[in-house]
């Protein structure tokens, strides 16, 4: 399994060659609760890195949802139109959000696992 | 955690869904000290709370409690309460939010004769609400000698309290008012003997979701000072005929002329939360805003209370809301969106009244 990578804003990513999993984590998922509706783009679509590309809406708000890299969708999880909660049970399983063909080198800014771990701790606190 | 009040509160303490559900089907356990409770005594009390309160408490006999509201002169709600009648007076519980205000409130208007005690951090107050909370509750007294909106005295799991039938879920239960320092104890207990069952501890997402359901107003969100009690659908708790009382006037023009806001209720599509403050329109006329909106994990589909002008909007009417920036599809329903356990012992009192 690759390794995830992380943005300030909390989503993750993870890396096998050219394609790219991602989605948000779960400090993200645990600040948002229960999550009840997403709303994502379609297969084919080019994201540019940092771009808005749907809406995750939970119990508590509604709030978009940033491309960490750049590239073209490839898939999107389907499971999360009827089950939404497994963002909420399996942020970096089966909770993945989308997959992309990756465009170009990844952004220098993306966080490791104890980068990351710093950042929440700060937002925590 | 989230600010509450004041009060840091838990907002889950698994997951809303969770916990609403268990609330629906089982029984769930709310902590809810925060909310302000004051004593009344003095030979005054009685006559004092009539003037204060919108309800006719001199119908009260001990051991009953009753809802009513606060208003201030020109009718706007300054807060709901729940008031109880005991042999040594009253007993009031109103919104953490409003406690100080009302104190206040209280005192400015108090006689010599009225003594207002605020018992708030003394006692520890937990709800156990849901359709099996009788029978899962660790209790010695006779729960069934205590009806809809009454209270008695009894032991929960071997700590002594003050045990209202009384709620904010739509559902039968309990509120529990114990010493601050026992409170804790009676809570796990609570926890342990349900566990089995499905009881499950719920915090403040549950509690939104199924007060909305019931479709009881959240002072603050569904009505504050600028909200009369018949725009708010109210009008049941304020007595006009019981004698003056604060806002009575301003009430009587009200009702003489007919209020000129009505709360209603809306069912959304999947995925479409109205949240508190969105328009809501009827073939692109503004007509209100939305109160209260949240996600109905048990209903399965989101719901809302929205202020709109009078005569806007009837049930069946369709509008739109704006949610994310777009105009999404709402259907004006009839209140409440579900009733729980709690109407089938209102329906009972009532026909026992007659």
């Amino acid at each position: 399994m690759a390794e995830r990578r992380y943005t300030k804003t909390h989503e993750w990513v993870a890396v096998d060659g050219k394609r790219a999993t991602i989605g948000i984590t779960d400090f993200a998922q645990s600040q948002l609760g229960d999550v009840v509706f997403l709303e994502l783009p379609s297969v084919g679509r080019k994201l540019a890195e940092r771009e808005t590309f749907g809406v995750i809406e939970s119990v508590k708000a509604a709030s978009d949802l940033y491309a960490p890299v750049a590239g073209r969708i490839t898939e999107v999880n389907d499971k999360l139109s009827a089950k939404p909660e497994l963002i909420n049970s399996d942020p970096y399983g089966e909770g993945w959000i989308l997959k992309l063909d990756l465009a170009g080198d990844l952004p220098s800014d993306l966080l490791d696992e104890a980068g990351y771990k710093k950042v929440t701790e700060e937002a925590a606190s | 955690m989230v600010d509450f009040g004041g009060w840091e509160m838990p907002q889950q303490y698994t997951s809303i869904r969770d916990e609403h559900f268990a609330v629906r089907q089982v029984a769930g356990l709310f902590d809810v000290s925060h909310m302000g409770r004051f004593r009344f005594g003095g030979a005054g009390a009685p006559d004092f709370i009539q003037k204060m309160v919108t309800n006719d408490v001199a119908s009260l006999g001990h051991g009953q409690a009753q809802y009513n509201l606060l208003l201030n002169d020109e009718g706007g709600i300054v807060d709901d309460l729940v008031v109880y009648r005991g042999s040594e007076g009253f007993f009031a519980v109103v919104n953490a939010s409003n406690r100080e205000k009302d104190l206040a409130w209280f005192r400015e208007y108090a006689p010599k004769d009225v003594e207002i005690e605020d018992r708030t951090f003394e006692l520890g107050l937990i709800a156990f609400q849901g359709p099996r909370a009788q029978e899962l509750l660790p209790c010695s007294a006779d729960l069934d000698s205590i009806p809809y909106f009454g209270w008695g005295h009894g032991d929960v799991a071997g700590v002594h309290a003050l045990i209202s039938r009384t709620g904010y879920t739509g559902e039968d239960g309990f509120e529990l008012f114990i010493a601050a320092d026992k409170v804790g104890e009676a809570w796990d207990a609570i926890l342990d003997h349900g566990r089995s069952a499905g009881v499950l501890p719920a915090g403040l997402g549950a509690r939104d979701a199924t007060r909305l359901e019931a479709a009881l107003r959240l002072w603050g969100n569904d009505m504050d000072e600028t909200v009369n009690p018949y725009e708010a659908g109210l009008g049941w708790t304020v007595k006009l005929g019981k004698g003056d009382f604060i806002g009575r006037s301003a009430l009587e023009k009200v009702k003489a002329e007919g209020p000129r806001r009505q709360l209603v209720g809306l069912k959304m599509q999947p995925g479409d939360i109205a949240r508190h403050g969105a328009g809501v329109s009827v073939g692109g006329r503004r007509v209100g805003v939305i109160t209260s909106g949240t996600h109905s994990f048990f209903l399965g589909f989101p719901i809302a209370l929205a202020m709109v002008e009078a005569r806007s909007l009837q049930v069946g009417d369709r509008a739109a809301v704006e949610v994310r920036g777009r105009e999404a599809p709402a259907e004006v329903v009839k209140l409440p969106f579900y009733r729980g356990s709690a109407r089938s012992l209102s329906d009972k009192k009532e026909s026992r009244h007659g």
